[in-house]
């Protein structure tokens, strides 16, 4: 394991509150990226929020009945449907509030999906809630695949990557589709704040979560959750892979406030993408030329994102 | 003073969930249930309803969102037909197994293909088993009362149910009918504010919706289904204080000059009105039938249906919805099975008409009942037969 200088931007006055909301008891896997994100961004969202989760691995680790891994009020109902459910929450939370019947001005409602239940079955209802423009922040958790369900593959599962609905085999790749861009999707939404994190960076994650709870409207968190089940990877390179995402250019982490692109870590070089896919068995199989795809892929879209940010304006392309 | 107007009853309801003073309304535009939530979006911009009014992108999310409005606490409305009945259909059950106290006004729409926009009861009887508290209505008047009562009956502590008020689509939703309306205060003693048990609340944090394993899903599942039965008394006492306050009862199985009747016709929801035109006509002409009226769906009133048969020799029974390869009408089905454990009891004859709001005339329903007649004496090779159809 290697040992990590931490990047703790300036606005971190206290480096981690020590009250825990999504506590220890949990079902998830050695080495869950995800259960860590979770534990992380709560502690950022503290103790006046609702949250609102989607059907995957976070709600069944979680809430096996009758026990309960949150210590905030917590809803879960159905997969698809997270971001509505967290609209009526919102919409429920303000008429009690303008009519006096309960007050509770401040508390924040939080949407947390996985990627399937956000860039696939669920994306309806979220386009729905960020257009509506709901005060609420939805969170989405990516590990790159179904999971929970045994590792099939998503909209967001990463090119070349070996799922169990898009094996590599003698004549497949695996993966054969780039992954899909969630937070330019969020973004085009016109909302005023939409983020990348990864818990590799805890402080960045919390700040940026922190900064979400600040924001009046909707805003769109996507945070790149390392699954050493399914990526299968060593269970105590979690935190390194989720850095070599970063490092790599693979997933890198920025902000668009009010449209405007800001990258969170400018990378002056990047990594190849081979230290990042050599550590996973999903990407095991691929050759050589794959590699330099997706090398090729990755360098350009950096290139774009880095314009973007540095032009400050919101270029919606396809890439 | 209640006053008395003529009014379109998809109007009517709005007014209706103005009077409950609903804080959330979560809908999407379906035919023929697009009057209902115009309107409220209208109340809503008005300032007459101080409610907020969530214009959702489908049915599966205004069924989502409900739940969500629901769970922290606020009192919660919405309303669809048809194929948007479907597309809720697993949000539905959860609304139930939740404990959430919705009331939705169901516009009743025929399913696709091929794709109909008029009224029967296909989309009603494709979500009976979801777990909802289910009323028919039959007219305008009947849909306001029971809009109130639904708010009532589905906050009450015991209760905590969904509840769905059927209305058929067109036929009930388009209709200009003089309906009574009550003052603001009168309606406001009758539903007390909603006071859910355990809503979202950082104050009191509590988890919902958690996963049942099956060394618990038995249970959860059995605590449902006593709730739900249990519930008919609530809905009988909400009722009858109803018809104390508003002078207009309602009951599970309403009887239309069944005393003594040998044969009696049962439908629900708007044909029952025809339905009596038919029968006033038949008894004038001396023929012994009477009228059988379901009002409550679920819970099902097994011991009035019961009750109601219990003379009767002949009950012809008019479905509107078809269940495809099996016993006929979804209703009747469910009185034959009411009744099979009886010693004594009548022959049930089903009858499957008025799909796609196609119309039964009163001439139909004498047809009906003279075929139904007919059918127990010499008996049927069918199990059931349609009504109207062309060959």
């Amino acid at each position: 394991m290697t040992a990590h200088t931490v990047y703790t931007p300036r606005s971190i006055d206290r480096l981690l509150t020590e009250e825990e909301y999504f506590v220890p008891g949990h079902r998830a896997c050695i080495g869950c990226g995800e259960a860590l994100a979770v534990r992380l961004a709560c502690k950022a969202l503290g103790s006046n929020v609702i949250i609102v989760n989607g059907t995957g691995c976070m709600e069944v680790v979680s809430s096996q009945l009758p026990c309960t891994a949150w210590r905030v009020p917590w809803i879960h109902t159905l997969f698809e449907n997270t971001a509505a459910v967290a609209s009526g929450v919102e919409a429920g939370l303000k008429a009690l509030n303008r009519k006096k019947i309960k007050l509770l001005p401040d508390t924040k409602v939080v949407a947390m999906a996985g990627d399937g239940g956000t860039s696939d079955i669920g994306l309806q209802a979220l386009s729905g809630a960020l257009e509506r423009g709901h005060n609420f922040i939805y969170i989405c958790f990516d590990n790159e695949a179904y999971m929970n369900t045994g590792i099939q593959r998503s909209s967001a599962t990463p090119y070349g990557a070996s799922t169990t609905t898009s094996p590599a085999g003698k004549v497949s790749i695996g993966q054969v589709t780039w992954k899909k861009n969630m937070p330019a999707i969020a973004a085009a939404h016109n909302i005023p704040y939409v983020a990348t994190a990864c818990p590799s960076y805890p402080f960045d994650l919390m700040t940026k979560v922190s900064k979400a709870v600040a924001t009046n409207g909707p805003s769109y968190l996507h945070i790149l959750s390392v699954c050493p089940t399914g990526w299968r990877c060593p269970t105590e390179l979690t935190i390194d892979i989720g850095r070599l995402a970063v490092q790599t250019g693979i997933f890198p982490l920025y902000e668009v406030e009010n449209g405007k692109y800001k990258l969170s870590l400018d990378l002056l070089k990047l990594r190849p993408v081979t230290d990042y896919l050599k550590l996973q068995g999903r990407f095991r199989h691929l050759p050589e030329d794959v590699i330099k795809k997706i090398q090729q892929k990755v360098t350009e879209d950096y290139a774009k994102l880095k314009e973007e940010a540095s032009g400050g304006t919101l270029t919606l392309t396809s890439r | 003073m209640a006053t008395r107007v003529g009014i379109e009853v998809s109007i009517a309801i709005s007014e209706a969930v103005k009077l409950a003073n609903a804080d959330v309304v979560a809908a999407y535009p379906i035919t023929p249930q697009t009057h209902i939530v115009e309107h409220l979006a209208e109340l809503v911009a008005n300032g007459e309803l101080n409610a907020e009014f969530v214009p959702v992108e489908s049915e599966h999310s205004a069924m989502s969102a409900c739940l969500g409005s629901a769970a922290a606490g606020a009192r919660t409305f919405t309303a669809t037909a048809g194929q948007g009945l479907e597309l809720m259909h697993e949000v539905l059950y959860v609304a139930s197994s939740m404990r959430l106290p919705i009331v939705m006004a169901v516009a009743n729409r025929a399913l696709s293909a091929p794709i109909s926009i008029w009224g029967d009861h296909s989309d009603v009887m494709a979500v009976r088993d979801t777990g909802w508290i289910q009323i028919f209505t039959e007219n305008g008047q009947e849909v306001v009362d029971n809009v109130l009562c639904a708010f009532r009956i589905a906050e009450d502590r015991r209760v905590l149910l969904p509840v769905m008020i059927h209305l058929d689509g067109f036929h009930l939703t388009h209709m200009i009918e003089p309906i009574t309306f009550p003052e603001q205060e009168e309606v406001d003693r009758f539903i007390p504010p909603n006071d859910y048990p355990l809503p979202l609340d950082p104050s009191k944090p509590v988890a919902m919706g958690g996963f049942g394993p099956p060394s618990i899903y038995t249970e959860t599942k059995w605590a449902q289904e006593i709730n739900l039965r249990a519930a008919k008394d609530v809905v009988l006492e909400v009722w009858n204080e109803f018809g104390n306050t508003f002078g207009r009862n309602y009951s599970p199985v309403e009887n239309y000059r069944c005393d003594g009747c040998r044969v009696l016709l049962l439908t629900m929801g708007s044909f029952s009105e025809t339905a009596m035109v038919a029968v006033d006509k038949m008894k004038n002409e001396g023929k012994d039938v009477g009228l059988l009226k379901l009002r409550l769906w679920r819970p099902f009133p097994f011991n009035e249906i019961r009750q109601a048969v219990r003379n009767a020799e002949v009950v012809i029974v008019l479905d509107r919805a078809l269940s495809f390869g099996g016993p006929g009408g979804p209703v009747c089905s469910e009185i034959r099975a009411a009744l099979y454990q009886q010693e004594k009891k009548p022959k049930v004859i089903g009858f499957v008409g008025g799909l796609g709001g196609r119309d039964i005339s009163v001439a139909g329903f004498e047809e009906i009942v003279k075929r139904g007649i007919e059918i127990s004496e010499t008996g049927s090779s069918q199990e059931f037969e349609i009504f109207g159809v062309r060959e």
